[in-house]
């Protein structure tokens, strides 16, 4: 009797005792991400130009013009092309690269071979993008660009203008963003074939399936919780992407490869709208909330059906 | 890719895929499958394709590497693709002193070493709390820390950017000391939380009995057993930091404070650069964040396994 009403008190207090650990914590979240994260809200209710000028406050104003915006648009449309480049090719590639390197390169060749492979293919993911950026703009310089050098010595008299035109712009960058991302969902994917039990493949293999019906029936549905993992980061970063933007071409030409992230970016810093700027930024921010909910959701009733399939 | 593509991906699955090996196959069934294997071209059919495809993802490094050392008439008498004729460092030396670039380099380095430092150590108060004292409403707590790891910065830099107008800290480095040691720490959390919370209990009641109080458990029971894990947390935050992009880009305005991407993003649209003296920027900009990677691997390797026995 006693020792029952005492338990829960001295759990709750041993339980508060450790609350000031999370107060540095508390305090520096608080004011480093709620309050500008408020602040960003409370700016996007207002028209204002920045800086020591007045601030007005004209409700959702901004967002009602967001509608209307053809460019608002443009970068939401040039988004899913950032989806299709950051997450659904980088996951397929990384997926068959991952299953070869480890089922058959690393069974042929020993795992040495297979992991300098690795490297090489996740080089693209160490470096800082500024550096990805300059490499690329030269290659793809429509004059003294590697590339267009060696179509020109093929005999392409006008070769594209990569970067530079609208019909070609979102593709070139779409391809930078592919070769940078296709590291990640290998890498990761190979890690996960490791945990898979070899038992499952030897089965397999003794009932006669063939490479491709051994990947299909054992090695996607078994690394389905790190595909999740990919599909969310990767789909969360390829709605905030910024700088290989900005590096590769700056939302140029005429707006033909423009991202919300930019777009907000120009409007704080270089048109002075921070209200609108603040309101772009806001969409982003539920956008990207509401979508990992989703895809959250969807993780875990794909892995409460596996459970229960079990 | 650095930048924040990467940042909210699981460092254990992400390192845990660079350093693990495959297990080594028992001698018997080794051989056994040498022989089914060693057998018809296939195999080197398979290996020349994903080859050629690792080949075609360095392959950016390599044109950048041999144009960095051409010089500007070289460059333009061949082909991109051609050898240099001689070794030319005077783009190498133009870049250095153009950009100052020991003062970025310096910048980049102590900038991303607090962080790394002060950001794990963050990380460790905030996760004792959360996975040992299981301070009530932990998972809200994670989930909030989650959101934060999510959200485009550009919903938070106008508000951070008057804020350090406010607090004098306009175009001072340690604006993006403070800012990313918040933002790597929630990750962080997440993270050491998940490994302290399955922490033995046993230990700590047993360092109890000893009359050691909550302090003195942290450093001198739970710090030396999750060190590996936070050397882990140190060496991603410390990259991470140093491929930022978009948040030096607004904080650090002037010449002196720029970090090493900074700095490289602005020789872009340099019309007095030419190509050569470019690639050379590049290839000096890359060669401290891949450095840092290949010194380091081994720690990665040693922090994975401890945090993977948790």
């Amino acid at each position: 009797m006693h020792a029952r009403t005492e338990r829960p008190s001295r759990r709750r207090s041993r339980s508060l005792a450790y609350l000031p650990y999370l107060i540095p914590g508390a305090v520096c979240f608080t004011i480093i991400i709620l309050v500008p994260l408020a602040l960003n809200v409370w700016y996007s209710l207002n028209s204002w130009k920045g800086g020591m000028s007045p601030m007005r406050f004209i409700g959702l104003d901004n967002y009602a013009q967001l509608l209307d915006d053809a460019k608002f648009w443009a970068s939401f449309r040039n988004s899913l092309s950032m989806i299709v480049a950051m997450v659904i090719i980088p996951t397929l590639i990384g997926l068959v690269l991952a299953a070869v390197l480890f089922d058959y390169i690393g069974k042929h060749f020993g795992s040495r071979t297979a992991a300098t492979l690795r490297a090489m293919y996740y080089l693209p993911q160490i470096l800082p993008i500024s550096v990805a950026g300059i490499v690329w703009n030269w290659i793809l310089n429509s004059q003294t660009g590697a590339v267009n050098t060696i179509l020109r010595g093929l005999g392409v008299t006008d070769p594209p203008n990569w970067l530079g035109s609208t019909s070609t712009a979102l593709g070139s960058v779409m391809f930078v963003l592919i070769w940078i991302q296709i590291g990640y969902p290998t890498v990761i994917f190979m890690s996960a074939l490791q945990r898979v039990d070899p038992e499952l493949y030897e089965a397999a293999e003794l009932d006669g399936a063939g490479w491709f019906a051994r990947f299909r029936a054992i090695t996607v549905p078994q690394i389905r919780p790190e595909t999740f993992v990919i599909v969310l980061t990767c789909t969360i970063a390829a709605l905030k992407v910024f700088a290989p933007i900005y590096v590769l071409t700056r939302g140029g030409p005429e707006s033909s490869t423009l991202v919300p992230s930019y777009y907000s970016y120009l409007n704080f810093f270089d048109k002075s709208k921070v209200g609108y700027g603040a309101a772009i930024s806001t969409v982003l921010t539920i956008v990207i909330i509401v979508i990992a909910g989703v895809i959250q959701v969807f993780q875990n009733r794909s892995a409460r059906r596996e459970e229960e399939g079990r | 890719m650095s930048d924040t593509v990467l940042s909210s991906a699981s460092v254990a699955t992400r390192a845990a895929g660079a350093t693990k090996r495959a297990p080594a196959p028992k001698p018997g069934t080794a051989t056994r499958r040498k022989d089914r294997f060693h057998r018809g071209v296939g195999r080197w059919i398979v290996l020349a394709v994903v080859g050629l495809f690792a080949l075609a993802m360095v392959a950016p490094f390599l044109l950048m590497v041999i144009n960095a050392f051409k010089s500007p008439a070289d460059y333009s008498g061949g082909s991109p693709l051609s050898l240099p004729k001689q070794i030319y460092t005077d783009g190498l030396a133009y870049f250095w002193q153009r950009v100052n670039f020991p003062v970025k380099l310096w910048n980049s380095i102590w900038t991303s070493a607090v962080v790394a430092v002060a950001g794990t150590l963050l990380s460790l108060l905030n996760a004792y709390a959360i996975g040992v004292g299981r301070v009530r409403g932990r998972a809200w707590i994670v989930a909030v820390f989650m959101i934060a790891n999510m959200l485009p910065q550009e919903g938070l830099i106008y508000p951070l950017f008057t804020m350090a107008q406010r607090v004098g800290l306009t175009d001072n480095p340690w604006s993006i000391v403070i800012i990313f040691t918040v933002i790597q720490s929630a990750f962080g959390t997440y993270l050491l939380s998940s490994v302290l919370g399955t922490f033995p209990r046993a230990l700590l009641e047993a360092a109890e009995l000893d009359g050691a109080g909550r302090w003195q458990i942290l450093w001198r029971v739970v710090y030396p057993i999750v060190r590996p894990t936070m050397s882990v947390l140190a060496i991603f935050f410390f990259i991470w930091t140093w491929n930022e992009f978009f948040i030096p880009l607004v904080m650090l305005t002037s010449n002196d404070n720029q970090t090493v991407p900074i700095a490289l993003s602005s020789l872009q649209g340099d019309r007095m650069l030419d190509v050569p003296t470019l690639n050379a920027g590049a290839l000096v900009s890359l060669v401290p964040t891949f450095l840092f990677f290949l010194f380091f691997q081994r720690t990665l390797t040693r922090g994975v396994t401890a945090g993977a026995v948790k």
